[in-house]
């Protein structure tokens, strides 16, 4: 379990996150979805452990987390089974077994044709799919990502997010997604967390019962609209840029 | 993917075809301006090929060859170990680099010509004045290349490597080294090629032998078809170690540089 406890945080003069409590459950995937620049970055940050937090407690009992970027931050100067195989190599794996294991798993995430291709030989897609395959690669528990299909275009990301899915319901692997995409966060999350503009505060949370399987664009749509009625998560979304006019 | 052998074949055909086309046509430039001025100014392809000839039989070239070679290895290679540890301290030290980079400008603003006075005033004509001028001019280069490769270093892989929980040998070995590489190579590239040019400006004034001396010794003669052979011999020597040396080693080194295989 990753328990964040009223953590909070202050970069320079300026408060990014306030209060958050939060828990996810092994196996629980959670969508943290909020309005760009709201300080969610810096709270996956936190509950990675990159960085203390300046207040509050994070609590990380499970076994490995690993991180799933933006970006896929791959080694350019490694081939495809190499990078899937990072973390194996920081663990001590002798290389014949974890090149073996990186292969497993770069077929079963349908890169099984690339293997000795390097990533700019890779499409987009492709790349974030072997970034997705090294973090797995170390057998976490916890997935950590952030807005890891942003940079795709609208074809991949669908791609992308069913194979997410996928993944993590076969693996029971608990997953905390960070995205701006209310809809992803509908589609990817057993529960999603909207966050305030910064300073980031927990403003609304619900719980999605619907199994990943039934929800379909219909649904996404719906679900996201009817998120959008509670004023709390309107005002993070919908009237953020209005009320900036007016303060001004 | 892979294109198959044949159109690849082709395709390096076509490439060398291309430079060939390019050297033919200077080639021929050269010709018509021989045939326009004259051989006293001028003289011809032909005859700077028979000059060559001359010297080669004359046992000259080869003498000649190996000295400047071994005057510019040297310096470049100083030049390369001192310059690439010191611009790798001065990109990983704020201070050290703010302190290093105004000597490095100085020193890349002073002439090769200056060096070689200054060289032959502080250890008289011969070798050493040779080998420290070429070092004194391509350390600059090489330090820059280490300094910029060092400030560049990608932070995001970095903190890629904290999530991966890298042990601190890897994290240089798989993640700093390879990036570093890849900027210290190309200034290694272009220093071995200031390095050859400075060698022989050096022996022009500084020694005995070596390629520079025979033009100095041309000169004496007004040989000009000779001075076209050394010139020739010059470059052929700077092509053999770029594209003999250095190329295949840098493609060795850095496959991933290479431009993707044809189309995805």
């Amino acid at each position: 379990m990753l328990r964040l406890e009223s953590v909070g945080h202050v970069l320079g003069m300026s408060r990014i996150i306030d209060g958050i409590d939060l828990e996810i459950a092994p196996g629980e995937s959670v969508c943290l979805v909020g309005p760009s620049g709201c300080g969610k970055t810096t709270l996956l940050r936190l509950a990675a452990g990159l960085m203390p937090p300046g207040e509050g407690r994070v609590l990380d009992d499970f076994h490995r987390s690993t991180m799933v970027f933006q970006e896929g931050r791959l080694l350019p100067w490694r081939k495809l089974l190499d990078n899937i195989a990072l973390g194996l190599k920081a663990l001590g794996v002798p290389r014949g077994e974890r090149l073996s294991r990186a292969r497993v798993l770069a077929e079963e995430l349908g890169l099984g044709e690339r293997l000795d291709h390097f990533p700019h030989e890779l499409s987009g897609g492709m790349q974030q799919r072997v970034a997705l395959a090294r973090a797995l690669a170390v057998d976490a528990d916890l997935l950590l990502l952030d807005e890891p299909f942003s940079a795709l275009d609208v074809g991949m990301r669908s791609e992308a997010q069913a194979l997410l899915i996928d993944l993590l319901s076969r693996r029971g692997i608990a997953a905390l997604l960070v995205t701006h995409d209310l809809t992803e966060a509908l589609r990817l999350g057993h529960r999603v967390v909207v966050l305030s503009p910064s300073p980031a505060r927990i403003v609304h949370e619900e719980r999605i019962s619907r199994p990943f399987a039934e929800r379909d664009t219909a649904f996404l749509y719906e679900a996201a609209a009817a998120l959008l009625r509670h004023p709390a998560v309107a005002r993070s979304f919908l009237f953020h840029q209005d009320e900036e006019a007016v303060a001004s | 993917m892979k294109g198959s052998l044949p159109s690849r074949g082709v395709a390096t055909l076509l490439g060398w075809g291309g430079s060939l086309t390019g050297i033919l046509l200077f080639v021929a430039l050269w010709e018509w301006g021989s045939l326009a001025y004259g051989s006293f100014l001028l003289p011809g392809p032909r005859d700077a090929l028979a000059a060559l000839a001359g010297l080669w039989q004359a046992g000259e070239a080869t003498g000649a060859i190996w000295a400047t070679t071994w005057r510019a290895m040297l310096g470049f290679a100083l030049a390369g170990l001192a310059g690439t540890a010191l611009g790798l301290l001065a990109g990983m030290s704020r201070t050290l680099g703010r302190a290093l980079e105004p000597v490095s400008t100085v020193l890349l603003g002073i002439p090769p010509i200056a060096w070689i006075v200054l060289a032959i005033l502080w250890f008289g004509s011969g070798s050493m004045a040779a080998v420290y001028t070429v070092m004194a001019t391509t350390l600059p280069v090489t330090f820059a290349g280490a300094q910029m490769g060092a400030l560049t270093l990608d932070r995001r892989l970095q903190e890629m490597a904290e999530v991966f929980r890298l042990p601190p040998l890897m994290r240089f070995m798989d993640i700093t080294l390879p990036h570093i590489v890849s900027y210290v190579f190309p200034a290694l590239v272009t220093a071995l090629g200031v390095a050859w040019k400075v060698a022989v400006m050096a022996e022009l004034f500084a020694t005995e032998d070596g390629i520079g001396a025979g033009l100095a010794m041309v000169r004496v003669n007004l040989d000009t078809a000779a001075a076209m052979a050394w010139i020739v011999l010059v470059v052929a020597l700077l092509l053999a170690a770029e594209h003999g040396l250095l190329r295949p080693l840098q493609r060795r080194m850095e496959p991933w540089r290479q431009a993707g295989r044809g189309g995805h």
